[in-house]
């Protein structure tokens, strides 16, 4: 058994090696009728974008894609550029008319997005040509690999129950060398996924096959991250069903959460692509996702017909009805650790980190401050996307509703969301996002709160403050602090994953629904303790 | 202002000290050889298995103590001069009090075994043992085997912890049944041989003969009393019940038995001196329990009762129904009034009882023959509801009501699988009665009394 572990995570390293392989495999070039396709479906006005890409990519040069990427950079500046002088110049002779002229000529666009358009098409090598073989190398080999890993924990773990055995002595879960190696790919991915996509454009050839075989287009770096989100959901969630295999309310959670991911998330999106519908994720709610009311989401909603209407009235249902409806009933851990693709990938990616979220009175402060800054930030961008909307104006007070926009997708979109959202998991805990800077989460919390029949029970007595309830606390809650108190636990932040009831060696903590009143319970003397509670009230 | 002294930074001391402060401003001091930082002394054995960090081990962070102004001071305590209120330290320093509150807790009992205080042997209790566990058997190279001596919940805890690192673990348990004085059989038997299938070698009937050492004053293997075998091994564990670790009072005025003696107000015979915890002995036992009560909760409770005291208002320590849980590796026990094995029950004591076919599931339910009083119950394997035991016992319900309603008492997760259709079955088929099954019902959970 130990010997299929060992053997399952060579397999896992062999492929992750071929996977980061393989971005520098391939070339990268274009000939004249090429470009020519390209240009003529872009339908650039610029006149010069197609002299200044001929002569950086039309070449038998044999260019990586860094060197490619850096050449298309280039031709779209120089390209650009020339407007940029005449707008300039048009500008200091006043002549205004002409000066605005000029704008329809730039080519607007991230250039890395624009160099991973082109290198779509310019692609040759390895993953282009053996796209199947490159597949298996490199994600087939990580999901053998990292399967033989997992499964022979069924009989290593010995009997079912509750085995966190060397949790901090490995260097993979205690932020040892291994948890900073996860930390650096991961944060790497990120970077390159939201800001370099152009960079792994050679990733996204290899899932091209699945991506037409379910929209019908070829993939974007979007559908190679959530096929990859699926796959390591899936590989994940498998070690889930073994960790947890005597907990019938982990192995139910865990299946749903995979569900509304592959399904929900994943599927439904690419196959109302494939209808000429909008892309859209049914279980998503705002303000999770803050575009839902961006001027181009709602025109894209609206020229969509009866459907895009029928997804318009949906998303703003969810997010206003249901979403505090079933927080009322369930607590918002429906959502978080049920329903949620971020919840789903913490809870099955970020299992193993779960025990580093800081506890701390500190962490909980600076929780709350940063979390309900953003859950504002959302509300007052949304607030002006809506007026944007309404009113056509693209600014509000002086401030351009772009810029806002902007400002929040970079900042909470890509860097929370993504770098640190889960490039922190092997470092500061698997909830970082969940817990600091989902606005959808703060929003719940509220409800959950203050107006919800979910709560963690305490049983009485039974507390002997052993601190595994906290330890393995994703969000940071001290839940030991409540359960020594025999005090039932109604925060905020708690998202149901039910782990500090796995825990409890004493059967102490449990999850309910239950009636609203008696729901929050401060306990002045723990059950057990037979004092006079009357006499005790009189006196005080 | 009145200073409180409190020796002992256990969960009885530091519960005084939390509540004295919560009452009043008097000055506490808690003094405390073991560790600078209250920890949970239960959760010991997660850090050696690697489910915890010894800071995760304690329930404050540390400036709560500065904040609250209660003054920690690590030293021994040596002596104590009652006439004066004087403390003499081990490193000289003398201390004066206003009231004193021993709270030191216990230690494991040694029962003068030839070779007790070799290196390599240990107990499992204090933040030394298990430092020295870490150094004696870090792993399963330097630890070839293990023999734990003494079959109660830390003998099993410790040989949880030492399978955790794949040491090897001969279990010595001087009982012909793992823990019979408690359990009923039933019980008893399903855990022997739960610790089998966890690879510990149990040795039943078994007791120590001596421990022999190596050239090096080592523990080299353990004799056994009964067939002379010598089992070669690394580390000895000594887990056979502890004592109130009072040895400093010897020569003082206070008066001990065991333990401390206290009255019911947790007073020792000296004016201003209190005991509480582990190593206080009551003069009577409370109800049906001992005079000692080595368990982590009564000594929450004595602490929270002499605060009261030593804040004017006094308070007699009055625990309320016994309860109490524990988890033999993986399978978790809780126990609500008394449920005492076939050896110790009264004539009138009966049991019902239920068992899983397949799984480590069983309940032993303990009532009156003839008045058909529910008397207690021990869970394995289903989480219970402590409130719902707690007022049925106070109302003196019978065993029929507490099968019916058993399902209110269920506190297993959600999702899982009720047993309670089959333990009415049971119970039906056994005393012919025709109770139905009751759904569990929010509105008889919280109706009070």
């Amino acid at each position: 058994m130990k010997r299929i572990k060992q053997f399952g995570l060579l397999l896992f390293l062999v492929g992750l090696t071929a996977f980061i392989a393989t971005t520098f495999t391939g070339n990268f070039s274009l000939n004249q009728k090429e470009l020519d396709n390209f240009l003529e479906a872009q339908n650039y006005k610029n006149e010069h974008i197609k002299g200044a890409l001929e002569k950086a990519i039309v070449t038998d040069k044999k260019l990586t894609i860094f060197q490619f990427s850096s050449r298309v950079r280039e031709a779209y500046k120089s390209a650009n550029n020339h407007y940029y002088q005449l707008i300039e110049k048009y500008d200091s002779e006043k002549q205004w008319d002409k000066k605005g002229a000029q704008y329809q000529y730039l080519i607007f666009g991230k250039p890395h997005s624009v160099s991973f358009n082109i290198a779509k098409k310019a692609g040759k090598g390895f993953a282009v040509n053996n796209t199947l073989l490159a597949w298996f190398f490199s994600f087939g080999l990580g999901i053998i690999g990292a399967l033989l890993f997992i499964i022979p924990d069924v009989i290593l773990l010995g009997k079912p129950g509750i085995k966190n055995d060397g949790i901090f002595l490995s260097s993979a879960t205690n932020r040892g060398w291994i948890g900073w190696f996860a930390f650096v790919f991961l944060v790497t991915f990120y970077i390159l996924l939201y800001f370099y996509p152009d960079y792994i454009v050679n990733w996204v050839f290899l899932v091209d096959p699945i991506s037409k075989f379910i929209s019908g287009n070829p993939a974007s770096q979007w559908f190679l991250y959530g096929f990859l989100y699926c796959v390591v959901m899936v590989v994940m969630a498998v070690r889930m069903y073994i960790k947890y295999r005597h907990n019938k309310y982990q192995i139910l959670r865990t299946t749903s959460v995979l569900f509304f991911q592959i399904v929900f998330a994943f599927l439904i999106p690419e196959i109302l692509v494939r209808f000429e519908k909008p892309w859209y994720d049914f279980k998503n709610a705002f303000p999770l996702d803050y575009d839902f009311f961006f001027q181009w989401n709602l025109k894209e909603l609206i020229n969509s017909g009866g459907f895009g209407l029928f997804i318009l009235v949906w998303g703003i249902i969810l997010t206003i009805v249901i979403v505090p409806l079933m927080v009322y009933f369930f607590g918002k851990r429906w959502y978080c650790s049920w329903v949620c693709g971020c919840g789903g990938l913490a809870e099955t990616l970020g299992d193993p980190y779960r025990q580093l979220s800081s506890k701390t009175l500190f962490s909980w402060r600076l929780e709350r401050i940063i979390i309900h800054s953003v859950l504002i930030f959302v509300l007052v961008m949304t607030g002006f996307a809506l007026y944007t909307f309404f009113y056509g104006a693209d600014q509000v007070l002086g401030i351009k509703t772009q810029t806002i926009q902007d400002i929040y997708g970079f900042l909470i979109g890509a860097i929370f969301a993504g770098v640190i959202g889960t490039g922190f998991y092997p470092i500061f805990g698997n909830r970082v996002w969940c817990r600091f800077g989902c606005p959808l989460a703060a929003y719940l919390g509220f409800v959950q709160r203050f107006k919800s029949r979910f709560r963690i029970t305490t049983n009485g007595g039974q507390c002997i403050s052993c601190g595994n309830c906290s330890t393995y606390c994703e969000q940071g809650i001290d839940v030991r602090a409540y359960a020594q108190k025999g005090e039932n636990i109604v925060r905020s932040s708690c998202v149901g994953c039910g782990i500090c009831s796995a825990v409890c060696p004493r059967g102490v903590l449990k999850l309910e629904n239950g009636p609203e009143k008696g729901r929050i319970n401060p306990t002045e003397i723990l059950l057990g303790n037979d004092v006079d509670l009357l006499d005790l009230m009189n006196k005080k | 202002m009145e200073h409180i002294v409190i020796i002992g930074n256990g969960i009885s001391g530091v519960t005084a000290a939390r509540h004295i402060r919560k009452n009043s401003d008097k000055k506490i001091t808690i003094i405390s050889s073991e560790t600078p930082y209250f920890f949970s002394r239960t959760a010991l054995m997660y850090v050696y298995m690697g489910h915890m960090k010894f800071e995760h081990t304690q329930p404050y962070e540390n400036w709560f103590w500065e904040k609250n102004n209660i003054e920690l001071k690590q030293a021994f305590v040596e002596k104590i001069d009652t006439k004066n209120k004087r403390i003499f330290l081990k490193n000289e320093e003398v201390f004066t009090f206003d009231k004193l509150i021993i709270a030191t807790g216990s230690k494991p009992n040694k029962f003068g075994w030839k070779g007790q205080d070799l290196k390599g042997v240990l107990g499992m209790y204090h933040k030394q043992d298990l430092e020295n566990l870490e150094t004696l058997a870090p792993d399963n190279k330097a630890c070839n085997r293990a023999v734990i001596v003494g079959g109660g919940l830390i003998g099993i805890e410790l040989a949880e912890m030492l399978r955790s690192r794949k040491i090897p673990v001969t279990f010595l348990v001087r009982e012909a049944s793992f823990w019979n004085g408690v359990l009923p059989a039933q019980e008893s038997e399903m855990i022997n041989k739960h610790i089998l299938d966890h690879h510990i070698d149990l040795r039943l009937s078994t007791n120590l003969r001596e421990i022999k050492e190596d050239k090096n004053g080592r523990v080299s293997s353990v004799i056994i009393e009964e067939t002379g075998e010598e089992i070669f091994c690394n580390v000895v564990g000594l887990t056979a019940g502890v004592t109130p670790n009072i040895d400093f009072l010897k020569d003082s005025d206070i008066e001990i038995g065991r333990g401390v003696k206290v009255n019911r107000f947790l007073e020792t015979n000296i004016q201003d001196i209190y005991a509480i915890g582990d190593c206080a002995e009551q003069h009577e036992a409370i109800g049906k329990r001992r005079n000692i009560e080595a368990v982590w909760y009564t000594g929450r409770m004595m602490g929270e009762a002499l605060a009261q005291t030593i804040c004017g208002n006094k308070t007699a320590y009055k625990p309320g129904h016994w309860f109490n849980s524990a988890k033999f590796l993986d399978i978790e026990y809780q126990t609500y009034g008394w449920v005492f094995s076939e050896r110790n029950k009264k004539d009138n004591e009966v049991y019902f009882q239920w068992k899983h076919p397949t799984e480590n599931i069983c309940i032993t339910i303990s009532f009156d023959k003839d008045t058909r009083k529910f008397l207690g119950i021990n869970t394995f394997g289903i989480r219970m509801r402590h409130q719902i035991f707690d007022r049925w016992l106070t109302e003196n319900k019978s065993i029929e009501h507490v099968i019916e309603y058993l399902a209110d008492a269920n506190f297993d997760p959600e999702f899982y699988k009720l047993h309670e259709p089959e333990i009415i079955k049971k119970f039906n088929l056994e005393n012919k009665t025709n109770i139905l099954y009751r759904k569990k019902s929010w509105q008889r959970i919280f109706s009070k009394v």
